[in-house]
């Protein structure tokens, strides 16, 4: 971002709430810049389901008004941060990218955009996702595919593929996405942006429509990695509203973002076998010989049980999921289908109509895994294999303090590639889901292109509720990245 | 098959509201005779993206019923979801346990007729009741104010072998929770209710024969009748070699018979997996320590009590230590009137009687502890007779009026004034000389019959104990 005259929607978040603080610009100029920004490159990237542009120009007057009469201003005040659609907006429409949902509009907020609001973040708008989460690459929408803003004809990544074509096409300071498998890291990595899951617990799951409970966390898309660590604490901490959420301490990110001691650095080998394209596997090669000459630790270890992840994932995902989808049957909200016959015609009709392609084979699959006679070799196998997996994962953090893994095995791909072949599609997700069986952070970072100039994702994993480490580590491997990245611009 | 004598197994699940002021995983009231879903909110609707908050009094009244109960608690108990869809359950799942309950293990021990007879129960679990669905004309209306009350489950072994046992049963779990004040033990409205799985075997037989599976008893008499009805189903299918086949009925109140209900019903695979959303139940030993403080006298205690400390015989204890309420009203009124013996026969005999008769249940009796003890009060100091009293009893049950009021409008009050019952006991011997005659020639019972004119006389308004004795005193002078 060389360019002298730096426009505001291309600022972080940090940046816009000490220049609103400081007086540098007022509120209404800051969302002016955002929402022409944004409603200019919607048409091509498709990344927001809504901008409700009257309630973000009329919050940003409130923000003046409350800065001129010197009230206390929250640490995001006039920060606009974009709201994956799967996070309950109150007055807000949240559809969770499906036809089911499509006229739904909740009464009520979820906890962390409560938390937003408390901060005086400027709640800018819904974004596109894979329908209910479900997917790799953000072609499962309603809504229409989200474009990737480095180029146009790939995927955005999935499933919260417009939260993080948002923050790279610099329509947003930031956004909220949430990850099951790989769903904020994915598409962090496919559009160059920073990504982060925290730890199960850390963040309050209320208000944010449920895939799969017991892996599903929130977590937040930014241009840098202190804007990520400004944006966690906020949203972090236990919450009354729901009984997952954890009473772990939330440190001050931001604060120490400074790194404390040489992290010992594990390089999972599984993570680095064949099916892994050789332009991502050389980029993490450059980043991994680069710790090492800044004398960092580094030591090979293996997680044995990784080839098991996906399989365990997609059975203990879809058996949750079946589960969480069917409140969604037409008879409070949602879609209905016309002139039911009966009770059963009204749910068939309803679900078969209402729910994607996608969704249904998942409902489908996760049933089957959850059915009497199938439950054992099924479900029951796969959270038996999760706990093997957690248990990988502890005696590798025995000897090391970080894993350092690619994010996904390739770039993004172009659009329509591997829809007709789910096996591959699911495959994206080989390095990702395995963290979210034991529970662990995990972060994305831009680390370098591809010839295609196409961003590739670097993946930092932390012991549960360690993110402190895992900020340091990235704040300081983005050091070193940031003249190589800033070579390279988006399309738009 | 015909000289096959068979025997019943009986088991029962047993559902019991429990009387939390809010539901068990959000803060709405539990109340549901108010307006159709006025006590709902998007977590007992099942909108999209809320979650369960366990409510910590639903844990602790599962704890009292666990522990009066005599189960072993599972220090770690897991929520499970059974899903199933139907309009009435929000979320297509019911939030319930499975593999592990919080309690297991238990029984309740039942005294009949001098002996003790031990009845094991499996388990009791914690889960939510559903909405309720309200069909008027072509449309169906859904109200959720039901959704999301937390109910006990209770599962028994199958050790009934009489339709007897097994609503007897009932009856003392329900008056085990009513005293401990977690279920107010409704039947007919629901708050308590029962299915059971009875099958039948030839006496001698260890292993179980089929079973059915009965629903919609909800009375005791019901459970009785609709046990006795399987029963005889099943023997006479037996009789002729047919088999019983393991389904769902119905019970029939108005027909006395059980129907078989869809096999549709009957085919559901409930997917139970543990529910994600809540962690596992820890109970501490802290926490049973506490409950087991706060136990109340439970119905067995109490009606040892009663003998011990009233001197009542064991039936009239059992009997008034049956509902906490009736035990209750009767300890307030001998505390009032103290004489236990005498307050047991009349509300043994007249309270009991008027209730039965008007199908209300003591804490619905029209007449108050404190004015039947007045009541009582009045015979003991000799104000009125037993005879006078079950009529004014009669009158305070139906126009609510308290015994002095009505003793002193109708002019009720005994006479015991001896110059006036001496005149009285003079004129009726008076109008019947051969009655005397015959007395004084040697036919005593003749005594009760001039007893009987005097009480005529005097409405039954005299003393009796003053009328004999005048009336054996005139009697000794005629014979002079």
């Amino acid at each position: 971002m060389s360019n002298p005259k730096e426009h505001l929607y291309q600022k972080t978040a940090f940046d816009l709430v000490s220049g609103f603080k400081n007086k540098q610009w007022k509120a209404a100029e800051i969302a002016e810049s955002f929402l022409n920004r944004a409603l200019d490159t919607n048409k091509k990237l498709n990344s927001f389901i809504c901008i409700p542009h009257e309630s973000i120009l009329d919050h940003a007057t409130l923000l003046d008004e409350k800065r001129n009469s010197n009230e206390d201003l929250g640490s995001l005040a006039c920060s606009p941060i974009a709201i994956k659609d799967i996070l309950c907006t109150s007055g807000i429409s949240t559809t969770c990218g499906s036809k089911i949902l499509q006229n739904f509009t909740p009464y009520y907020d979820a906890t962390v955009v409560e938390k937003l609001k408390d901060k005086d973040a400027l709640i800018f708008g819904k974004t596109n996702l894979d329908e209910f989460a479900m997917g790799s690459s953000n072609e499962n929408s309603f809504f229409g595919p989200v474009r990737n803003p480095w180029n146009l004809d790939c995927v955005a990544g999935g499933s919260s593929g417009g939260s993080a074509a948002a923050v790279a096409g610099q329509q947003c300071a930031a956004s909220l996405g949430s990850d099951t498998g790989g769903s904020i890291r994915l598409p962090a990595s496919f559009c160059g942006v920073v990504g982060v899951k925290p730890s199960y617990g850390r963040v309050s799951r209320f208000g944010l429509i449920a895939f799969a409970s017991s892996l599903d966390q929130v977590g937040v898309f930014t241009k840098d990695v202190r804007d990520s660590a400004l944006l966690l604490r906020i949203i972090s901490g236990q919450d009354s509203k729901d009984s997952t959420s954890s009473s772990n301490f939330v440190p001050h990110f931001l604060d120490s973002l400074s790194i404390k001691k040489k992290w010992r650095i594990g390089l999972p080998k599984e993570y680095f076998q064949q099916g892994l394209d050789s332009e991502v596997r050389q980029a993490l090669s450059q980043s991994i010989s680069l710790l090492g000459k800044n004398k960092f630790e580094i030591e090979e270890v293996s997680l044995p049980h990784s080839d098991l992840s996906i399989a365990a994932y997609y059975l203990i995902a879809t058996g949750e999921a079946s589960s969480n989808l069917s409140r969604f049957d037409g008879v409070r909200y949602g879609y209905r289908a016309s002139n039911p016959k009966n009770l059963n015609d009204l749910y068939k009709r309803t679900r078969s109509d209402g729910f994607g392609y996608e969704v249904k084979r998942r409902i489908m699959l996760g049933t089957f895994a959850l059915s009497s006679g199938y439950y054992d070799a099924y479900y029951k196998k796969a959270s038996q294999v999760r706990t093997l997996i957690i248990q990988d994962f502890q005696k590798a953090f025995e000897k090391v303090d970080l894993l350092l893994t690619p994010t996904a095995p390739f770039t993004a791909f172009k659009i329509g590639e591997k829809t007709k072949d789910p096996i591959q599609m699911y495959l994206t997700d080989i390095y990702t889901t395995a963290v979210n069986l034991a529970g662990l952070p995990a972060l994305s970072m831009p680390c370098g292109f591809d010839s295609k100039k196409l961003p590739i994702g670097l993946q930092l994993i932390a012991p549960r509720f360690e993110e402190e480490r895992m900020f340091q580590m990235a704040h300081y491997l983005e050091k070193e990245f940031h003249v190589q990245n800033s070579k390279h611009h988006i399309v738009l | 098959m015909k000289n096959i004598k068979f025997e019943p197994v009986i088991g029962l699940e047993v559902h019991a509201q429990l009387k939390t002021h809010t539901k068990i995983f959000c803060s709405c009231t539990v109340r549901f005779e108010e307006q159709e879903n006025k006590n709902t909110c998007p977590i007992c609707t099942g909108m999209p993206g809320v979650l369960p908050v366990l409510n910590r009094k639903v844990v602790e009244f599962a704890l009292k019923a666990s522990l009066a109960l005599n189960f072993h608690i599972n220090p770690v108990s897991i929520f499970a979801r059974k899903n199933y869809f139907y309009p009435d359950l929000p979320k297509g799942y019911q939030i319930s346990q499975y593999d592990i309950p919080i309690a297991e293990h238990g029984y309740l021990e039942i005294e009949k007729e001098g002996t003790i007879k031990k009845f094991r129960i499996q388990r009791l679990h914690i889960e939510e009741d559903a909405g309720k669905n309200i069909h008027r004309a072509d449309k169906s209306y859904l109200d959720f104010n039901r959704a999301g009350t937390a109910l006990i489950e209770i599962v028994t072994d199958p050790d009934f072998r009489s339709a007897e046992e097994a609503a007897s049963f009932v009856r003392n779990l329900r008056s085990v929770l009513q005293y401990l004040d977690v279920c107010d033990g409704n039947m007919e409205e629901g708050s308590l209710r029962c299915d059971a799985n009875i099958s039948l075997r030839p006496v001698g037989q260890t292993n179980f024969g089929i079973k059915a599976e009965v629903k919609n008893m909800n009375s005791f008499k019901f459970i009785e009748k609709a046990l006795l009805y399987e029963i005889e189903r099943q023997t006479e299918l037996l009789e002729e070699g047919k088999k019983v086949l393991q389904e769902t009925r119905l019970w029939d109140s108005d027909k006395g018979k059980t129907f078989s209900m869809r096999s549709k019903e009957f085919a559901h695979d409930y997917r139970y997996f543990p529910e994600p959303d809540l962690r596992p139940l820890v109970i501490n030993n802290n926490l049973i320590e506490k409950m087991k403080k706060e136990l109340p006298e439970l119905p067995d205690q109490r009606r040892k009590r009663f003998v011990n400390q009233y001197g009542l015989p064991e039936y009239d204890a059992l009997i008034l230590t049956d509902t906490k309420n009736l035990a209750d009203y009767y300890e307030s009124c001998v505390t009032a009137v103290s004489d236990p013996k005498m307050v047991s026969n009349f509300i043994m005999t007249e309270v009991l009687r008027y209730l039965k008769k008007h199908s209300l249940e003591i804490q619905e009796n029209p007449v108050t502890a404190e004015n039947l003890s007045k009541l009582l009060i009045f015979i003991k100091n000799g104000t009125i007779n037993g005879k006078i009293a079950k009529d004014i009893f009669r009158e305070m049950f139906t126009t609510k009026k308290s015994a002095t009021q009505i003793v002193q409008e109708k002019n009720l009050s005994q006479v015991s004034d001896e110059s006036s019952l001496q005149d009285t006991v003079q004129k009726v011997l008076k109008n019947h000389p051969t009655e005397v005659d015959k007395y004084l020639g040697g036919v005593q019972n003749l005594f009760s019959f001039f007893m009987g004119q005097i009480m005529k006389e005097t409405k039954g308004r005299a003393n009796p104990q003053k009328v004999t004795e005048i009336l054996k005193e005139l009697l000794k002078t005629q014979r002079s």
